[in-house]
């Protein structure tokens, strides 16, 4: 049983994740047409297009290496082992004794690696544009993220993201400057890594103006398929890892039964409903951002990480 | 200048208008008046054994046609007034007449696919092997070739797009354009008038009403025929409602370049409810074939003038909400603000007209400095500025909006009763008249040459993007890769306009 239950919350949790991350972004989807007085596509489109885009024929351009072909595969492997660490609805995931959050920042940039140079592999004016713009905001968002895991490592104890979800809920946290400095800090990566607005815009049709697009333009096919589900899972991991670590009450804990999982469960769906609205209100409201200020945005991340992290030297309490 | 440009307004739109024949000596002198700014070019067209050019005094409103005999060749214009650059390869390509000491020979609307080679001069036999196009060299450390179009990820129109840039600087930019050319003057030649008609209001189909207006103008200048009260009212009416929904498609379609949704979405609503009034009172969406040389063809609809109003009444309520939404949305203007600038010398040089002159600080606008009935007798303001940045031309366009919302409420109330068409009367001699209209994008040009047995012997029409196409170079240029969508949207140049 000590060994059965942790695998068994595992593998629920992989499957779960991947069931759900196109559908959050169909949520997404659906909540920002229904803001700009449309009806929008079902919340199930996102899937219907992961599944048709299986069926389909993949072409690939003459000038492709074996790279372009297996990245689709790569970002999609490294993303969900990602999402998998993270804890969505119990805290005693298998996984997570081998791999902490420093892991999945580690899983994200390997991703994000292929992704650049699958950009750049068929030689296209696009794709290296892309590669370019997404490289330019990684060197920001990626120490970014490092700091935000620093703070709160020092306030947890440790980088096992169980350990800080436990830590979190329990009652010694309380309200912490470093917190709130953390909290924005990893919004606006988030915002950065997923390519949301302000900073990417996931409808545009405008290829002079994409950055995660513009990589994945010359995909099709199973390979789109892919990196679309791969997006997805990346938004959600996210959202997850947000849920996880400021709002982790909900979460079910070793040595529970079935209904606090179930209770976990809840609490999950309930916790990224409302991460959904709230983002497709945020994009809603504003523009995208100029390119060259995308940095100074990023740079805002990186600097709250900072002193959230100098902060907890100061003081632990703060 | 006198000497180019003698005529009035009135007296171009009510008489016909033949080409003053020029020497080469004067066609050259012309051309410096041009450079020199004294005039601003409005037209560079040919024929099989000439070319035409058409000025405007914009200081004394007035306007020349000048019409010069070439055999083969004829002295450059572009030479002096690089505005007529690209009317120059136009004329190269369709007629075979080559500018002498042109700065740019390649060939423009001619891609090398055409069945002949000047098709509307003397038809030869296309090259063997078409040289592939020599695009303008950029030469340094870093630089790379961003190639767009012509199919791009979006359904919009084909155009080629090449940019040299310095990481995500733009170096140069050049155009190639005439992916849509469709052989509207061919098509012109011996059509009966009805049929010219149908054309223009094909030409451009955003601009439908501007065009058809600007043929019947030229037609009825040709015969020397007064359209009655009714029908110049009934013009006015469809005109301005084409000018209200595009400027309210355009003004959602640039905000939505810069990812934000919302206003897309709101003015969206509001253009299709132009378009349904338009629809309801006229019989079409975009008003095609509503206006034919005489008259209009169709009456108002008996709901319809209920259905303008309406749609107007609900536009007119909404606008200044919307325009609250784009004064207030920092994110936005933080787009717009300071890109895209066109310096006022440049939109003066080239005569952009519409939004894009007006916005660069040139006020010009062919309803009140060329007046055509019912114009004459309408007072509306002429929005101007002078930043000339995408946020200017956000603004020109609102304040247009408004302008035209009042103009249709008077023009509802003042619509006069009478008959919609009057009859097109016989030639005896071949006639030429010039039609000059304002669309939506700026000063629409035609030019007609009717034979005696009342078909068009010969047309021209002239978009305005013929003068703005190039500007989008300019502006480009210094601005990063990033920016061109949002400049390119605010300047909405026609393609199929342009490509005819």
């Amino acid at each position: 049983m000590q060994l059965i239950l942790p695998m068994l919350v595992q593998g629920a949790q992989m499957a779960l994740v991947v069931l759900l991350a196109p559908l959050l972004t169909g949520l997404v989807r659906k909540l920002k047409a229904r803001l700009t007085r449309r009806r929008g596509a079902p919340v199930t489109q996102p899937w219907r297009d992961i599944l048709k885009l299986l069926q389909k024929e993949a072409v690939v351009a003459d000038s492709a290496s074996w790279l372009y072909r297996a990245a689709p595969y790569l970002i999609f492997a490294a993303t969900w082992v990602a999402a998998a660490l993270v804890p969505t609805f119990a805290t005693h995931l298998q996984f997570s004794w081998t791999a902490d959050l420093i892991a999945i920042v580690a899983l994200l940039g390997s991703a994000r690696f292929f992704l650049a140079l699958a950009g750049m592999d068929v030689g296209t004016a696009f794709g290296g544009l892309g590669a370019s713009r997404e490289m330019m905001f990684a060197t920001l968002a990626e120490p970014a993220m490092l700091l935000i895991t620093f703070a709160l490592a020092l306030i947890a104890g440790s980088t096992q993201l169980s350990t800080i979800a436990a830590v979190m809920a329990g009652p010694a946290v309380g309200l912490r400057v470093s917190l709130g400095m953390a909290l924005v800090a990893l919004i606006i990566v988030a915002l950065a890594e997923n390519g949301r607005i302000p900073v990417d815009n996931p409808a545009t049709h405008l290829e002079l103006t994409m950055v995660h697009e513009a990589m994945v333009l010359e995909y099709s096919g199973r390979h789109l398929a892919m990196i679309e589900l791969a997006a997805s899972l990346k938004l959600l991991l996210y959202l997850s890892l947000i849920a996880c670590v400021f709002v982790p009450w909900g979460l079910a804990a070793p040595g529970q039964g079935l209904a606090a999982h179930l209770a976990g469960l809840l609490a999950y769906l309930g916790k990224i409903a409302v991460g959904a609205v709230a983002l497709a209100l945020f994009e809603t409201a504003i523009a995208k951002m100029r390119v060259f200020r995308v940095p100074d945005f990023l740079g805002i991340a990186l600097m709250l990480g900072l002193l959230g992290t100098l902060l907890l030297f100061v003081s632990a309490r703060l | 200048m006198t000497r180019f440009a003698p005529h009035s307004a009135a007296q171009v739109r009510q008489a016909p208008l033949p080409g003053q024949p020029v020497s080469p000596a004067e066609w050259a002198a012309a051309g410096q008046a041009l450079a020199a700014g004294r005039l601003t070019l409005l037209g560079l067209w040919g024929e099989p054994q000439a070319v035409r050019l058409a000025l405007l005094d914009a200081s004394r409103h007035r306007i020349g046609l000048l019409r010069l005999e070439a055999g083969e060749t004829f002295p450059s214009i572009a030479r002096l007034h690089p505005p007529a650059q690209r009317l120059e390869r136009k004329i190269a390509d369709l007629f075979g007449l080559a500018a002498t000491d042109s700065p740019d020979p390649r060939p423009w609307l001619d891609h090398g696919h055409w069945p002949h080679r000047h098709p509307l001069g003397h038809p030869q036999p296309p090259a063997a092997a078409a040289a592939p196009y020599a695009f303008l060299p950029s030469e340094g450390e870093s630089l790379h070739q961003v190639p767009v179009g012509p199919v791009h990820a979006g359904i919009i129109e084909p155009g080629h797009f090449r940019f040299t840039a310095q990481g995500e600087t733009v170096v140069r930019l050049e155009e190639r354009l005439g992916y849509t050319h469709k052989g509207i003057e061919g098509l012109l030649l011996g059509a009966p008038l009805a049929r010219g008609a149908a054309l223009a209001g094909r030409s451009s189909g955003d601009s439908a009403v501007a065009y058809q207006w600007a043929f019947a103008q030229a037609a009825e200048a040709a015969l020397g025929l007064a359209p009655p009260p009714r029908a110049l009212h009934l013009r006015a009416i469809a005109a301005e409602m084409e000018r209200l929904a595009n400027h309210l498609g355009d003004i959602g379609a640039i905000c939505n370049d810069a990812a934000f949704a919302m206003m897309l979405a709101q003015c969206a609503v509001l253009r299709e409810s132009c378009l349904r009034a338009t629809a309801t009172a006229f019989g079409h969406r975009f008003g095609r074939d509503l206006i034919a040389p005489g008259g209009t063809t169709r009456d108002l609809a008996p709901e319809g003038a209920a259905a303008l109003r309406a749609a107007t009444a609900e536009i007119a309520a909404r606008l200044p909400r919307l325009i609250a939404l784009y004064d207030g949305t920092a994110s936005l203007q933080d787009r717009t603000v300071g890109t895209g600038r066109l310096a006022p010398e440049l939109a003066h040089q080239f005569g952009a007209g519409g939004f894009v002159g007006r916005a660069s600080g040139r006020d010009f606008d062919t309803r009140r400095d060329l007046p055509y009935a019912p114009y004459d007798r309408l007072s509306f303001r002429v929005p101007l500025r002078q930043d000339g940045d995408v946020n200017a031309r956000i603004w020109i366009r609102f304040a247009e909006a408004e302008q035209s919302l009042a103009l249709l409420a008077e023009l509802l109330d003042t619509l006069p009763e009478g008959p919609i068409a009057a009859p097109l009367p016989a030639l005896e001699a071949p006639r030429e008249g010039l039609g000059l209209t304002e669309g939506f994008r700026g000063d629409i040009l035609v030019h007609l040459t009717l034979a005696p047995d009342g078909s068009i012997a010969r047309g021209h029409f002239r978009d305005p993007s013929w003068f703005q196409w190039p500007l989008l170079e300019a502006v480009i240029e210094g601005n990063i890769i990033a920016d061109f969508p949002l400049c390119n949207k605010s300047f909405n140049c026609s393609y199929s306009g342009h490509d005819l």
